[in-house]
C-alpha cells in the first residue's frame, strides 16, 4: 500500500491509509522515546533537503530516521548548495536521488515536491512547498487529535489566526472537514481562509472574527502564529499582528477537556502561563512528529 | 440569417468557429495565433443573434485545426463549434470539449508555482468543473477561473 509511495498532498491519503500510519506511529512512540532501541532502516539514506528555514520538521525527520538506525544526508541552508549557482531543481533531485533512499523537502516554491516527485525514483516525502501542502504536519496534527479523543468525527474544532497565509491550516481543514469534525473559523477578515478552500469542505464552516463567540463549544483549538514572512504587503501584517492572544483567563470559559494545539513556533499568540494548564498539547504534538514520521519512512521504504 | 449572410461572406475551405459567446472572438483569435496577417482571408462577426442570445463568429480561409487547438478553443469559449468546410459545405461539426487533463496550454497564474521558475516542465492541469470552468493546477493545486484562464493561455 505504501512501498514506494510520494507524500505530496494529504488529498491523496485515504482516511484507511491514515489510520494505517497511525497505527504504525503508536508502534513507534517507545522508540521515539528512546525506550526501546531500533535498526529498522539500517543501511538506508534520507535526503534531507531544506530549500527553506525549519527547526522542528528538519530536526524531527532527522531524528525519526537516526532513531530507525538510518543515515541522514543534506542540507539545511540552500545558498550553500549548487542551487545558488543556479541549478534547477529538478536537476538537484535527480542528482540527489542517486545517492539516497528516500527524499524529503521544503522548499519556497508551491508545487516543488509534486516536480521533485516526478524526477525521482525514489520515494519523496513533501516536507512544506511555501504557501502549499505540508502533509505530514497533518497528519501529526491529526495523530495528536486521534490519541487524544480516539475519534475525529462530531468534534467541535477551532482553527484560529492566519486562516489566509498559513499553509498548515489549509491542508487540516480539508482533513478535518472529511473526517466529520465541525470546523469554526476565527481570523481577522483580513486573514480569512481563501474561498477555494471552504468550497472543497463537506461542510460548511462557522466562520468569526471573535474567539470568545465560539470557545466554549470547542474540543480543539488550533492556534496558528501570524506569518510576517508570508505578507507580501508589511502594511497588512502590522493590521492584524497579535490581534489574538490565548491566556489562561481566556480558556476560563472553555471545556475542561478541550486542548490547544499550535504546530509551532509560537510568537506571542499563546501566553507562556498556558503551558501549565491541562489544556496545552502543542509540545506533546511537536513530539508526535518523530513517531509520525519514523512511521512514514518504513511505511513508504517498505521495511513494514 | 440572412442579414448574417451578408455581414459575412461564406467560405470554400476552411473552418467556421459559431457560437462563440460574446465578446471572446478576438481571444479565440489570439489563441490561435492569429494577430497578424496570416496570407489567407480571416473574418469575425461580434455580438450577432443567435437562437440562444448573442454570439460572436470566426472565419478562417484554408485553415484547420489540430486537437490542442480545439483543446484552448474549449477553455475559452466552451459553448463553441467548429464546422470543417470544403467546397462551401460543411463536411464535419465539432463541438469542442474541455478536456479532463490540459497539459501544456495553459501558464499558472501563481507566480510562487514550481512551473513558473526556470525548470524543465510542462504546466498541467486538471477540471475540476466544467460549468462554471475551474482547473486545478497538478504542481501547486490553485484552481483558476474562465477569466484568469483566458488571460494565461499559452
Amino acid at each position: 500500500m505504501f512501498r514506494g509511495r510520494d507524500i505530496v498532498s494529504i488529498k491523496e491519503i485515504t482516511p484507511k491509509e491514515m489510520d494505517k500510519i497511525f497505527e504504525v506511529a503508536e508502534e513507534m512512540i517507545p522508540i521515539a522515546q528512546s525506550a526501546e532501541r531500533s535498526s529498522l532502516l539500517q543501511g538506508y539514506v534520507l535526503a534531507n533537503l531544506f530549500f527553506e528555514p525549519s527547526t522542528r520538521t528538519r530536526l524531527s525527520f532527522e531524528s525519526a530516521m537516526s532513531k530507525l538506525g538510518g543515515h541522514v544526508i543534506g542540507f539545511a541552508n540552500p545558498s550553500a548548495t549548487s542551487l545558488a549557482k543556479g541549478e534547477t531543481l529538478a536537476d538537484t533531485i535527480r542528482m540527489v536521488d542517486e545517492y539516497s533512499d528516500v527524499i524529503v523537502i521544503r522548499h519556497p516554491y508551491e508545487g516543488s515536491a509534486r516536480l521533485a516527485a516526478d524526477f525521482a525514483k525514489h520515494p519523496v516525502i513533501n516536507a512544506g512547498d511555501g504557501a502549499g501542502q505540508h502533509p505530514t504536519q497533518t497528519l501529526l496534527d491529526l495523530f495528536t487529535v486521534k490519541r487524544e479523543f480516539g475519534h475525529i468525527k462530531d468534534l467541535n474544532v477551532g482553527l484560529i489566526g492566519d486562516l489566509k497565509y498559513g499553509r498548515t491550516v489549509h491542508s487540516l481543514t480539508y482533513v478535518l472537514s472529511n473526517l466529520g469534525a465541525n470546523l469554526y473559523l476565527i481570523s481577522p477578515s483580513l486573514l480569512r481562509m481563501p474561498k477555494h478552500i471552504i468550497r472543497e469542505l463537506k461542510t460548511k464552516p462557522l466562520e468569526t472574527e471573535k474567539i470568545e463567540n465560539v470557545l466554549p463549544e470547542l474540543d480543539v483549538l488550533y492556534v496558528t502564529r501570524i506569518q510576517k514572512e508570508r505578507f507580501p504587503d508589511p502594511n497588512e501584517y502590522r493590521k492584524v499582528a497579535g490581534i489574538y492572544r490565548i491566556t489562561p483567563k481566556l480558556l476560563e470559559n472553555a471545556k475542561r477537556h478541550a486542548i490547544v494545539m499550535h504546530p509551532l513556533p509560537r510568537v506571542d499568540e499563546i501566553s507562556p502561563e498556558v503551558d501549565a494548564t491541562p489544556h496545552a498539547r502543542y509540545f506533546l504534538q511537536a513530539f508526535y512528529g518523530v513517531p509520525v514520521r519514523m512511521a512514514l519512512l518504513a511505511l513508504v521504504l517498505g521495511v513494514i | 440569417m440572412t442579414e448574417q449572410i451578408l455581414k459575412v461572406q461564406k467560405i470554400k475551405n476552411g473552418i467556421v468557429i459559431d457560437h462563440i459567446p460574446c465578446g471572446l472572438a478576438l481571444k479565440v483569435l489570439k489563441i490561435l495565433g492569429i494577430e497578424r496577417d496570416i496570407g489567407s482571408t480571416v473574418s469575425m462577426v461580434m455580438h450577432v443573434k443567435s437562437k440562444y442570445g448573442w454570439k460572436d463568429i470566426v472565419k478562417i480561409e484554408d485553415r484547420f485545426l489540430e486537437e490542442k487547438e480545439l483543446d484552448k478553443i474549449a477553455l475559452v469559449a466552451p459553448t463553441a463549434t467548429v464546422n470543417i468546410i470544403q467546397n462551401y459545405k460543411v463536411v464535419k461539426k465539432h463541438r469542442v470539449k474541455v478536456p479532463e487533463h490540459i497539459i501544456g496550454i495553459v501558464k499558472c497564474t501563481n507566480p510562487k508555482c514550481i512551473t513558473n521558475q526556470r525548470e524543465p516542465i510542462t504546466p498541467e492541469f486538471y477540471t475540476v468543473s466544467k460549468d462554471p470552468l475551474i482547473i486545478k493546477c497538478r504542481y501547486c493545486e490553485r484552481d483558476m477561473e474562465a477569466d484568469e484562464i483566458i488571460e494565461n493561455i499559452i
